[in-house]
């Protein structure tokens, strides 16, 4: 299958099985889509997880706005269930990593990255949308920079030029003739690997639940003609297992990157690493 | 298409290479939920999770502190129950006390008028002994004399003149000592 970014729609509909066309076998070309408006070519468009993004902000802000614009001592329905997910990632994750009385600090940061996050990966369920735009790299790049320059600031402001550089590399005397080693290999995995990771494992994560999606949708689809009915039913069910999963998928992966995030800054405030 | 523009278009194609726009547009949409999250929802939130906690701990604390009051009030109340009682128990010593003696002066003061009334009775019956005396002494003096006078006037023949004037002395006595009372 060629790419192409001037998609519509995930796959070629008219495709069925015994057709004579094959598979459209969803590939890189379901991630790329065409521009709303604007030119693809040039860096000024504007495309459905532009689009999808924004929304998901909103709806986050929207959400906490209902819930907690006048918040009540004794809390409603709403407020009760903002309280639990703001209460969860306060106390279960920052307080649990950084500690409570350090980690007050980021408490907003790490609030709004769950639930961004969290948001972007449920897309990918959410009819008509059912795309995860954290499965386009910019996303999770751009939360795993902010994550990454917030972490690097930090240890150079509690460390110090030295202690920033012993913090990054690992420095530790016991370790006598491989210390070289152990100190460049840590300064890679720290300083060079580490928000690559943080990033992609968030987007890989999307970008296979995505895909392994997709693929479901469409041999259901691809497989609706003759005795491929009886297969196309099989891969509907899984579709709806994998649904399911997803929804499971992303709000651990919510989870893992704000513990991961919450892991950097406790390592950026601690005194020896 | 020239090689460049085929190059680039692989590049594009590439899922880990971000695109521009989309890591403009993803930070844009992430500042957005952060600053209201950050600036105004959650130190909205957080304000009322403190007055909750506040509310719960201060009912908590007022507990506490009607309970240690009325602790003390009782602690009060008791030492002034058993000072009352001491009190109490000292004035009812005192006026056994106060009442014994009383008692023991009355008893006393009886005693002393009791002698004294014995002794001016007795005084007074001394006196009156001594009187009668005086005056039983003239009577038989006199009565003596009146009887010897009689006897040796009348003669003492037989036995019942006899124990006539006898009769008529006792008499005269009787009615003499009536007179007299």
């Amino acid at each position: 299958m060629s790419a192409d970014p001037t998609q519509t729609l995930a796959f070629d509909t008219s495709c069925h099985l015994f057709d004579g066309c094959g598979f459209p076998a969803p590939g890189l070309h379901s991630f790329l889509f065409k521009p709303l408006f604007g030119d693809a070519d040039s860096n000024l468009y504007f495309n459905k997880t532009m689009l999808l993004a924004l929304l998901g902000s909103i709806i986050i802000v929207g959400f906490f706005w209902a819930a907690f614009a006048k918040p009540k001592v004794v809390p409603g329905k709403l407020q009760m269930i903002a309280e639990t997910g703001y209460d969860f990632v306060r106390r279960g994750v920052v307080y649990e990593t950084i500690g409570k009385k350090e980690g007050e600090k980021y408490v907003p940061f790490v609030v709004s990255l769950f639930f961004f996050v969290w948001m972007m990966n449920l897309w990918s369920i959410i009819p008509v949308a059912q795309f995860p735009v954290t499965a386009i790299i910019s996303y999770p790049a751009v939360l795993a920079g902010l994550v990454y320059i917030t972490w690097v600031a930090l240890t150079f402001k509690r460390q110090g030029f030295v202690g920033f550089f012993k913090n990054v590399t690992g420095y530790d005397k016991s370790l006598g003739g491989v210390l070289p080693l152990s100190m460049t290999i840590e300064f890679f995995s720290n300083l060079i690997v580490r928000p690559f990771t943080h990033a992609v494992r968030l987007f890989a994560n999307m970008f296979a639940g995505h895909t392994l999606l997709l693929l479901f949708t469409i041999a259901s689809w691809y497989m609706l003609n003759g005795i491929g009915i009886a297969y196309s039913g099989v891969s509907f069910v899984m579709v709806l297992v994998m649904t399911a999963f997803e929804l499971f998928i992303q709000a651990v992966q919510a989870y893992v990157f704000v513990l991961l995030t919450c892991s950097y800054i406790q390592g950026a405030l601690a005194e020896h690493h | 298409m020239s090689p460049l523009v085929q190059l680039a278009a692989e590049e594009a194609e590439n899922p880990l290479i971000p695109p521009i726009p989309e890591l403009v547009i993803g930070l844009i949409a992430f500042v957005i939920v952060f600053g209201f999250l950050a600036k105004k929802l959650l130190p909205n939130i957080n304000k009322v999770l403190e007055q909750r906690r506040e509310a719960i701990e201060g009912g908590i604390e007022k507990a506490e502190a009607a309970q240690t009051e009325a602790q003390s009030v009782l602690e009060q109340y008791k030492a002034q129950l058993s000072e009352a009682r001491h009190e109490a128990a000292r004035l009812r010593q005192e006026a056994q006390e106060q009442g014994a003696a009383l008692i023991a002066e009355m008893r006393a003061e009886g005693q002393r008028q009791r002698e004294e009334i014995v002794a001016a009775g007795h005084a007074q019956i001394e006196a009156d002994r001594k009187s009668a005396a005086q005056a039983l002494r003239q009577d038989v003096g006199h009565l003596a004399t009146d009887l010897a006078g009689k006897l040796v006037g009348e003669s003492l023949e037989d036995h019942a003149r006899q124990s006539r004037v006898i009769d008529r002395f006792l008499d005269e006595l009787e009615e003499k000592a009536e007179a007299a009372r």
